[in-house]
């Protein structure tokens, strides 16, 4: 008889009051009791529509059932013959908009915690097994993989367990790409990241840091040196700016840097030997995921008021709910329906304010959400000493520049044809943030795993 | 990890260091820089590479003294090696095609200042070397860019060595005396490059800037090095690190420079803090 509570066990967290002052993770993760619980409150319908949501197709009922039977194991066997990055996954997937989403049980009360059920699995393998992963048998061909995010790293995998010799190349100093630099520890524990990254070098897949593709070595070297097919998963790093005026004054940040300098460089350390700008007010620009990591982020450094500014409303902002309600929990304080028009400096050219536009809300736009339109006549001044560009990034222009025959669109992406990621180049492919723009670690990672099978078969199909 | 091969004290505040890094070696041309991490908490500084052998696989390195990280770098010596040395990065400085050049450098600029004419010479152009320094004893690479330069000017603050004056004065007296430059490299301090740029303004001579501005990762992702040239905004590590010096605006890019100019002053002050209670 499965349980027929309608609410979902609700995710033990730090306190508000307690997390704004530290960097350790804000969800602890479900308990073995509430695990098993919850894992109970499926149906095991028949047509499984949870798996039509999830990218990397999981056979979401059956590691549910194992769970709800306290097979642990069995549940991440199930889990890693689909992902590779359970324990991130479980973390920062939208399930809401995907397996959740088209949970039955979401009809009439709230879907099964499939994500909170994926973490405590993951967690749970690392945690009680020490086995390692036996590496595959070699089939003999090399294959490379650039860049060492989601889309890379699930690549990476599924090529390493069907025998091929993976190299990953990596231009900064720790692998990982936006797991690393971008997502932020209390949301995600680099630990977690490093140990998912260590399982893949234990089945033989080789990375190479301090490698930037398209300056230290080219696509068309990748293959001189003997690899047979190549993976492009570089996402998208290029930073967008509102071309206001003031945007180059000290304390105006793109989110990647203000994000790189707090994740990868560790700046909100004691004794970080990189700096990052302790400020007052904070204003984070933007209403997506990475602008409630910049924002979190902020306070966490010790910021009284932090900002986020948004064009639209709360209803059209493109943040998971959850994050949203964190950051909200956290005191951050949400001015929708306003746009920045200029950054005001100080006579030392450090930012002093900005003004910014009142907005409201015109006819839908093509992505379908209501245009923002400027209210005429109000402005207003926020006194900020710091600012955050988070509105968007676009694909590195470095691989696309070095590599003949390699076809971008207008924005920059990668040209593929269809889901296998084949680009205009033969032999090589794409997925992730470099063929779609900015999106979501889930997508990438299922960009890399069809990527990686459609590799597979043009290798099989030479021979 | 990557070996340094050679160390030398070039002077009392400026190193230089051979570093086998193979794959960057392969690669570099004047005008590209590297980005290094001295250990595994290390802050990710670049430097423009100063000089590479291909067939060793080294690339040299020559950086002042200045903050905690080139101090870190300092600290080690031959046989030991660095964390992280990523590279070439940034586009090559463009040297075809020129006849006469004037290169200025001032300070550790000179050993950018250097390579580049040292390429123009191999290329068969006049090169009139302008180098600058604060006083006699900080003065590095005077053999070297007398060996590649049909004239050189050697330039101190205080008038200890050379002539005393700065280099903005001997460019304009050897462009007053009737040299005709295709171009002028101007390599140093930004406030040396924005005086450079405004005698060559004067009298329509184009010229190049090296610019170095703060940044972490260098191949775009950041936006730190952002820079405004010709009324755009311009990355330094991708669009750069060479620019139409006439078109920067130095000023903005002074101001960018001291953002952290307060935690480095604090980080300074903590360690002298440190030594004095270890004193008391």
């Amino acid at each position: 008889m499965p349980n027929m509570d309608p609410k979902k066990c609700p995710m033990p967290v730090q306190e508000p009051e307690a997390r704004i002052r530290n960097f350790s993770e804000v969800a602890l993760g479900y308990t073995y009791d509430m695990a098993v619980g919850e894992a109970r409150r499926c149906l095991s319908c028949k047509n499984k529509p949870c798996v039509s949501g999830c990218p990397v197709g999981i056979d979401i009922p059956a590691f549910v059932a194992r769970v709800a039977a306290e097979d642990m194991e069995g549940a991440w066997e199930v889990l890693s013959a689909s992902t590779a990055l359970p324990a991130v996954c479980g973390r920062v997937c939208p399930q809401e908009n995907q397996c959740e989403g088209k949970c039955v049980r979401g009809i009439k009360g709230e879907p099964v915690g499939i994500g909170r059920l994926e973490r405590f699995v993951a967690d749970w393998h690392r945690e009680h097994t020490d086995a390692k992963p036996e590496v595959p048998v070699q089939n003999g061909h090399k294959v490379a993989v650039i860049g060492s995010g989601p889309s890379s790293l699930t690549a990476a995998g599924e090529l390493a367990k069907a025998g091929y010799k993976v190299t990953v190349y990596e231009a900064l100093h720790t692998p990982g790409g936006v797991l690393v630099y971008g997502i932020p520890e209390f949301r995600l524990p680099k630990d977690i990241v490093r140990r998912e990254i260590d399982g893949l070098r234990q089945i033989g897949v080789d990375i190479e840091t301090n490698v930037v593709v398209g300056k230290t070595v080219t696509i068309d070297e990748l293959f001189d040196m003997g690899n047979e097919a190549v993976f492009i998963g570089s996402g998208a790093g290029l930073p967008r700016f509102m071309g206001i005026p003031g945007e180059s004054l000290n304390g105006v940040y793109s989110a990647n840097e203000f994000l790189t300098r707090i994740n990868l460089m560790k700046a909100y350390k004691e004794n970080a030997k990189t700096p990052v700008q302790r400020a007052r007010n904070v204003a984070v620009v933007g209403g997506g995921n990475v602008a409630m990591d910049a924002a979190r982020c902020a306070k966490r450094l010790g910021a009284q008021n932090v900002y986020i500014v948004y064009r639209r409303g709360m209803e059209e902002m493109p943040a998971r709910r959850e994050e949203v309600e964190h950051a909200q929990e956290e005191g951050i304080i949400f001015r929708t329906l306003c746009n920045p028009i200029e950054v005001l400096g100080d006579d030392k050219g450090c930012v002093k304010g900005m003004i910014c536009q009142e907005m409201e809300l015109g006819e839908p736009d093509a992505s379908g959400r209501r245009r923002p339109v400027p209210k005429e006549g109000s402005t207003f001044t926020l006194e900020v000493d710091c600012m955050v560009m988070s509105i968007g990034t676009s694909p590195n222009p470095l691989i696309r520049s070095t590599t003949p025959g390699l076809e971008t669109n207008r924005h920059g992406c990668i040209i593929t044809s269809g889901d296998d990621g084949l680009t205009t180049r033969e032999a090589v492919y794409a997925g992730g943030d470099a063929v779609t723009g900015a999106a979501t670690v889930i997508l990438a990672m299922g960009a890399g795993k069809q990527a990686a099978r459609a590799i597979d078969q043009y290798i099989r199909s030479k021979e | 990890m990557y070996r340094i091969v050679e160390k030398e004290a070039l002077n009392p505040t400026v190193t230089r260091m051979v570093i086998e890094a193979p794959l960057v070696a392969r690669k570099a041309q004047p005008g590209q820089f590297i980005i290094f991490r001295a250990s595994e908490d290390g802050e990710r500084v670049p430097l423009t590479i100063a000089d590479y052998d291909r067939e060793k696989g080294t690339v040299t390195i020559i950086f002042q003294i200045v903050g905690g990280a080139t101090m870190e770098l300092n600290a080690l010596e031959a046989g030991d090696s660095l964390t992280d040395f990523v590279g070439p990065l940034g586009k090559p400085s463009d040297l075809e095609g020129l006849k006469k050049v004037a290169v200025v450098g001032g300070g550790v600029g000179c050993a950018i200042a250097y390579p580049t004419a040292k390429r123009l010479h191999e290329l068969g152009a006049e090169v009139h070397a302008v180098v600058g320094f604060r006083s006699r004893d900080l003065v590095i690479l005077e053999k070297e860019f007398s060996a590649v330069s049909d004239r050189m000017l050697m330039m101190t603050d205080d008038g200890s060595y050379g002539e005393k004056g700065l280099v903005t004065n001997a460019l304009e007296r050897l462009i007053q005396e009737g040299n005709r430059y295709d171009e002028v490299i101007a390599i140093g301090p930004l406030v040396m490059m924005k005086f450079v740029c405004k005698v060559t303004e004067k009298y329509g001579v184009k010229t190049t800037v090296s610019m170095n501005p703060i940044m972490i990762d260098g191949t775009g992702m950041c936006g730190g090095c952002r820079l405004t040239v010709g009324g755009q905004t311009k990355f330094a590590c991708v669009d750069g690190p060479d620019f139409d010096g006439h078109q920067v605006d130095f000023d903005e890019a002074i101001q960018r420079g001291g953002m952290y100019r307060d935690f480095e002053a604090h980080a300074r002050e903590a360690a002298c803090n440190l030594f004095k209670k270890e004193a008391e």
